[in-house]
């Protein structure tokens, strides 16, 4: 049984120059980088290096505009409950198809009394610049609005989003959840012209329990975690240094890679729903008709179970996913398919094919073929 | 054979998954996820909550076995936990495990055991599948004090032709024994005893919170309808119910009669309580249905030994004369019929008298 991963949404497979920047690290790398001996300054200048490399891969003015966290949902929350804490008054406005990091963040932040309102999505789920300046008004807001959807891949305008909110309120602080998009294409602080930027290494090939969050010079932010003052007293705790240098490796060869990646990966991907349309005419290729990310491929089969179908896949070695799901592993209902205006059963057929840079050659053809004999089989 | 196991996170089911495996089938294992809290997470304490979850996915990773977690939350809160409150409202004592039993685990969970391309649907329940002669039988248990075919009479043939129950050929102190040899790390876990949806506190507490209406109060009438007392809902009693009546008599009282649209309680004595006969409707049957004035030992409540009885038509379900008098069986539970060992088939009990019934 030949494996065909299909979920590098969920987490990418570790890249080579990741692993063996980490097994350089975790074998040559000791010390404590607040400390101030050699081996200390050995472990301090790694991070340093590190974080003068994410930003210039970022496009970032300045390194400290890097925020290593522990990961996309602490980025999220940094962001999100960070900056409306850092200042009086401040509500918040996110879309209804963000990560769960986020939404849950913002509720949060209603509970212990924040304004929080929502702007919704297009029946490709994709969010409309106009409509976020109409919600925010003359409020000063923080806005999330995700760079590219985590279940459908649509991308979502976040330029012109930032653009006509800070129109309508020049203090707005522009927050953009880019976990998905990174991978996807081109992210950097001009292509999103947000404030504040997440990234999770996991998702591009790095390790897992890795962030970061991009933080404009300027921008009010209070610490989540206190204690030592490390990274500049924006998120206390030593640093993760072997976890950092891998991260930052995979964003470099996640740059490098992206003609590469759009071309062959999204390759894959197009050979796949050819073959499913070819052979599954009632098959919907969801956001198909917005610019979407060229690994991504969302699909309703009709009258299938998506969580039947995910099973007897994995039992023939192609994993895929759907949605969400709970912490127990059980599928959730997307909260973003109905944002999209799905009805609940419909988006309990859908499956979430993720393809990515460890997809191999024939991966999509092969993957559409037994994707289409098992419904076939249903 | 590629085996479909539903895995609580129990002994039972974690020892049944094993015996599959060493029997040769391919083993899936799965968790129904039935009931959640109010942010869609999975309970964290009592039965079917993310621990037993975790225990189940736990074993599953030791019998190197793929294992998921269904969600089944929809079918649980319709078929099961609203008849169940319903039920209570109407003064009945439903069965919720049967009623899970009958639509959601062996219904909806057989129909998926297809759906996944699976032969049988395997469950640590203690009764036995026997097959002879082309038909199927459900038989009692080896272990005798573990017995669970009463809440499994809803089984017929083609249910039974998939179903495999096998740690109903062990004691449980033989499961307990084979889960520790295999090491696995559900060999001392408690056997679960409340309703898996009640999650804390008593039902009583649960009712209140679902259906506020069961909270409201009434007053407690002896059987000549004095006023002995006053309650503070119906649902929170049962017929042949004696603790918790907050009534000070003389000797002992029971419940005998539960009237939840006049909200009164009824208590009298023991003798009060006996009864001749009883009626269940929706009866199914395991094969044959039974016979009118065919005699058979029916088991009318959970933890009580089957008595003898004869069969009769009664208005569309059946009646069952007891040999001897028995205490009146409370409307709603379930009613089974055995032959000996083996299960016939079984119903719902009703009042006879307002023919009131649950979940339909």
């Amino acid at each position: 049984m030949a494996e065909i991963y299909l979920d590098h949404a969920a987490t990418a497979p570790l890249r080579p120059e990741a692993r063996d920047a980490m097994v350089k690290a975790l074998d040559e790398i000791g010390g404590n980088p607040s400390g101030s001996h050699a081996v200390a300054r050995m472990a301090k200048n790694a991070l340093e290096e590190s974080r003068e490399r994410a930003a210039e891969l970022l496009g970032a003015d300045r390194p400290d505009e890097i925020v290593f966290t522990g990961g996309g949902t602490e980025s999220d929350n940094l962001a999100i409950v960070g900056s409306v804490r850092a200042s009086a008054g401040r509500a918040v406005v996110t879309s209804t198809i963000e990560h769960k990091a986020v939404l849950e963040a913002a509720k949060h932040l209603h509970a212990m009394g924040s304004a929080w309102s929502t702007v919704g999505c297009d029946r490709d789920g994709v969010v409309m610049p106009t409509t976020c300046a109409d919600v925010v008004g003359g409020n000063e807001a923080t806005v999330s609005v995700m760079a590219a959807n985590n279940e459908t891949g649509a991308l979502q305008p976040v330029a012109e989003i930032a653009g006509s909110v800070r129109g309508s309120q020049p203090g707005v602080v522009v927050h953009t959840d880019a976990v998905q998009a990174f991978v996807g294409g081109e992210v950097t602080v001009a292509s999103t012209r947000a404030d504040l930027i997440t990234l999770s290494a996991h998702k591009f090939g790095g390790p897992k329990g890795v962030g970061l969050l991009y933080v404009r010079s300027g921008t009010p932010l209070e610490p989540l975690v206190h204690g030592g003052g490390q990274e500049a007293g924006r998120r206390s705790g030593t640093a993760n240094v072997p976890g950092i240098v891998g991260m930052v490796e995979a964003m470099a060869a996640t740059v490098s890679d992206r003609d590469r990646f759009r071309d062959d990966v999204g390759g894959e991907r197009d050979r796949f729903e050819a073959v499913l349309a070819d052979r599954l005419p009632k098959a919907a290729i969801t956001a198909r008709e917005v610019p979407r990310m060229p690994h991504f491929s969302h699909v309703r089969f009709p009258e299938i179970r998506a969580e039947t179908l995910l099973i007897r896949l994995d039992r023939i070695g192609v994993r895929a996913a759907a949605g969400s799901a709970c912490q127990s592993g059980a599928i959730e209902p997307s909260h973003v398919l109905t944002a999209m205006g799905m009805a609940p059963a419909a988006a309990a057929e859908c499956v979430r094919f993720s393809f990515g840079w460890a997809s191999r050659v024939g991966d999509g053809e092969a993957a559409a073929h037994i994707v289409a004999d098992m419904v076939d089989s249903i | 054979m590629r085996a479909l196991v539903a895995m609580s996170g129990g002994v039972d089911s974690s020892v049944a998954a094993a015996l599959m495996l060493e029997q040769g089938a391919e083993v899936i294992g799965v968790t129904l996820k039935q009931w959640e809290g109010p942010d869609g997470s999975m309970p964290v304490s009592g039965c079917c909550t993310l621990s037993d979850a975790e225990d189940a996915r736990r074993v599953a990773a030791q019998l190197d076995i793929p294992y998921y977690v269904l969600d089944y939350v929809d079918e649980f809160t319709e078929a099961v936990v609203k008849p169940f409150a319903e039920g209570y409202l109407n003064g009945l004592t439903p069965n919720p495990c049967v009623e899970c039993n009958r639509k959601v685990r062996f219904r909806a969970l057989l129909d998926r055991t297809a759906e996944l391309d699976c032969d049988v649907l395997v469950t640590g329940h203690h009764a036995r599948v026997e097959r002879s002669g082309g038909k199927y039988r459900l038989r009692r248990a080896i272990d005798p004090t573990k017995d669970q075919s009463y809440v499994l009479h809803m089984l017929d043939q083609s249910s039974l032709a998939k179903v495999r129950l096998p740690v109903g050929e062990m004691t449980k102190t033989q499961v307990r024994a084979r889960a520790a040899a295999l090491g696995l790390r559900t060999a001392a876990k408690p056997d679960s005893q409340d309703i898996c949806f009640v999650t804390s506190g008593d039902y009583r507490d649960f009712l209140g919170t679902v259906v506020p209406a069961a909270a409201s109060g009434g007053e407690i009438v002896d059987t000549d309808g004095n006023v002995v007392g006053h309650h503070a809902g119906t649902a929170s009693f049962t017929i042949g119910q004696r603790k918790g009546l907050g009534v000070a008599v003389g000797e002992p009282r029971f419940v005998v009669d539960i009237e939840p649209r006049e909200q009164v309680v009824t208590i009298g004595t023991k003798e009060d309580l006996l009864t001749d006969s009883c009626v269940a409707v929706d009866m199914s049957f395991v094969d044959e249905p039974i016979e009118p004035g065919d005699h058979v030992e029916v088991k009318v409540r959970y933890r009580t030994e089957p008595v003898g009885a004869t069969a009769a038509p009664h208005a569309g379900g059946w009646e069952f004369r007891f040999d001897r008098p028995q205490p009146r069986p409370a409307p709603g539970q379930a009613l089974v019929a055995y032959r000996g060992e083996y299960v016939l088939g079984g119903g719902t009990i009703v009042d006879a008298r307002s023919g009131v019934t649950v979940g339909g």
